[in-house]
């Protein structure tokens, strides 16, 4: 018999994928798009923790919860996206070593 | 607390935000109809429209918990709201004479402030993790966008990227804790969430809840060490968007701050109030070595609103209510101070263009005294020097902190507020004591009038609106339990 998979598994998937998305964001030197990619994991990795403590509750706010993020997730990204397109219009890059106008 | 939503009358403590809202949607379509671009115009409209909601908000007040205990409406929210329509009234005001040169003369950056002033007051009246959430994202959507409007600069760009990718971030870290303790506690609304507190001994999960929503927080907040893209995108974004980021952002993050610590997790107080204590400390000590060595004004502003954010928390960290009571008067005072500087740093236009360095700043008082004295009375105002107004802000949270018995904070924050007046009397000395190099035009009317008004407020402070913003800030901090 294998184990039925409970709320612990469910939360540990979720800090593992939002561990990595955080490590993601910091350690990534190459290229923007990924960071992009990881903040989309950060809100996915939440998602799954709302609708499995939704689930375990039996309370349906947590889905109502995760249906919101998904969608702001989506205007978010596509702001994202944008500003890093008006970026490579004055840069003629996306390397993240490049975003260096700044410092001090 | 149940509203029935077909009748237009029990929506009344909402009518600010949907009058903004409606708004704000006409403006855009305005704007987009139109074949010539007419900034002036939709400028002059937002600034109309705020005007008349802050009017509503003054005198036809409505109190009251609507759409399920999503949006609550009391004295404290009513209090911040004033703050922030005036934070985004006075940043709209100040960007008239200087849009063109920034590349901000569009109709969509008022269109925008006023979203992102929607959703900052949707943030200051969220009773409900889920209506804060997209409260919050509203706010900083817009923001995001609105640093990088000027589209052909490196650095606005450059800027934006930054302020997306931490703010993003940061919205992540604060929907991990809103999980967290949605799951500890099974609710999301904010006054269900301190019954479930109440009830027992705090679990783990919740802790570490807290502790995701406060990181998320800190971050909109600037306070040190989520601070790290304030000096980039002050610096990088055109001057009057940064005058706007400076103030009522500021504002709205920190009224919803306060309404999470002080009163959705009154039950845990001991719990946050170390967080609290640890970033104030952080963020006071932080901002008043790093700022020294700046020589771009804006990103000395920067580490300014860092270290007056952690002077906020002093009064924050006593967890009482004349605590609170300092938090809102403090923001009050910030934001006055804030709107003061950039209307002057906004009439300073030389024949290179707009100031950007301190050393732009040499012999001002030769060429334009007036300016000159206004700024010089921000610093001292910045710095706390009585009896200008930043000292009473000052005095409020830092008595708050000894009552609470927290002496060392207090200690450790008239220490750094002495570290601090290094750098604010370095710009009065460029001023007063070097050789002019530059010559400045006229100061436009308008700005004018904002300098006058700021000047006015801070140095009569303590004659005239000391008194009345010490009572409604009472009232106000009252209100939340």
């Amino acid at each position: 018999m294998t184990p039925a998979i409970g709320l612990g598994h469910f939360l540990t998937v979720a800090a593992i994928l939002f561990t990595l998305g955080v490590f993601g964001i910091f350690l990534n030197r190459k290229n923007v798009i990924i960071i992009l990619m990881s903040i989309e994991l950060i809100l996915l990795a939440v998602n799954i923790n709302f609708v499995a403590f939704s689930a375990h509750l039996g309370d349906l706010a947590g889905q109502v919860f995760a249906l919101m993020i998904l969608t702001v997730a989506a205007a978010e990204a596509a702001i994202g996206l944008a500003i890093l397109v008006v970026f490579f219009r004055n840069r003629g890059t996306i390397a993240v070593d490049d975003i260096n106008m700044m410092k001090g | 607390m149940t509203s029935d939503l077909t009748d237009i009358f029990a929506l009344a403590p909402a009518y600010p935000e949907l009058a903004l809202v409606i708004g704000a949607v006409l403006l855009l379509m305005i704007g987009v109809f139109q074949k010539n671009n007419h900034f002036m115009t939709i400028n002059g409209l937002a600034i109309g429209l705020m005007g008349a909601v802050l009017v509503l908000l003054l005198f036809a007040p409505s109190d009251g918990v609507l759409f399920n205990g999503g949006f609550v409406q009391d004295e404290f929210s009513r209090f911040m709201k004033v703050l922030v329509l005036i934070g985004s009234i006075g940043a709209l005001l100040v960007s008239v004479s200087a849009a063109e040169e920034h590349a901000l003369n569009k109709f969509e950056y008022p269109v925008l402030v006023l979203l992102a002033t929607l959703g900052m007051m949707m943030m200051i009246s969220a009773n409900d993790l889920i209506s804060l959430y997209v409260a919050l994202e509203l706010q900083s959507l817009s923001l995001y966008v609105v640093a990088a409007l000027k589209r052909d600069s490196a650095r606005a760009t450059e800027a934006g990227l930054k302020y997306f990718v931490l703010g993003a971030l940061s919205s992540g870290m604060l929907l991990y804790g809103a999980s967290m303790v949605y799951g500890f506690t099974g609710q999301t609304e904010l006054g269900a969430i301190t019954e479930a507190i109440a009830l027992g001994e705090p679990s783990i999960g919740l802790i570490f809840g807290l502790v995701f929503l406060l990181a998320g927080l800190a971050f909109k907040i600037s306070a040190v060490p989520f601070h790290m893209w304030t000096p980039d995108v002050y610096e990088g974004a055109p001057t009057p968007v940064t005058a706007f980021f400076a103030a009522a952002p500021k504002v709205a993050a920190m009224a919803l701050f306060v309404r999470l610590t002080y009163g959705t997790f009154a039950p845990i107080s001991t719990d946050w109030q170390q967080i609290v204590i640890f970033i104030s400390i952080l963020s006071m000590v932080l901002a008043a070595f790093a700022a020294i060595g700046q020589n771009n004004v804006k990103r000395l502003i920067a580490y300014s609103s860092i270290g007056h954010v952690g002077f906020a928390l002093v009064g924050l960290s006593a967890g009482s209510q004349a605590g609170v009571q300092g938090v809102a008067i403090y923001m009050a005072v910030y934001l006055a101070m804030t709107i003061g500087l950039f209307a002057c740093i906004l009439s300073l236009k030389s024949d290179k263009g707009y100031i950007e360095q301190i050393s732009d700043m040499k012999g001002l008082a030769q060429s334009r005294p007036f300016i000159a004295v206004i700024i010089a009375v921000m610093m001292f105002s910045l710095i706390g020097l009585p009896p200008l107004a930043g000292f009473f802000a000052k005095w409020q949270v830092f008595l708050a902190a000894v009552e609470a018995r927290l002496y060392w904070l207090a200690v450790i924050g008239v220490l750094a507020s002495a570290v601090s007046a290094f750098y604010y009397l370095r710009i009065v000395r460029t001023m007063y004591f070097d050789e002019p190099e530059n010559n400045f035009a006229a100061a436009p009317m308008e700005l004018t009038v904002v300098m006058g008004l700021a000047g006015l407020f801070v140095i009569t402070y303590v004659f005239t609106f000391g008194g009345p913003i010490a009572r409604m800030a009472e009232i106000a901090a009252a209100s939340l339990h």
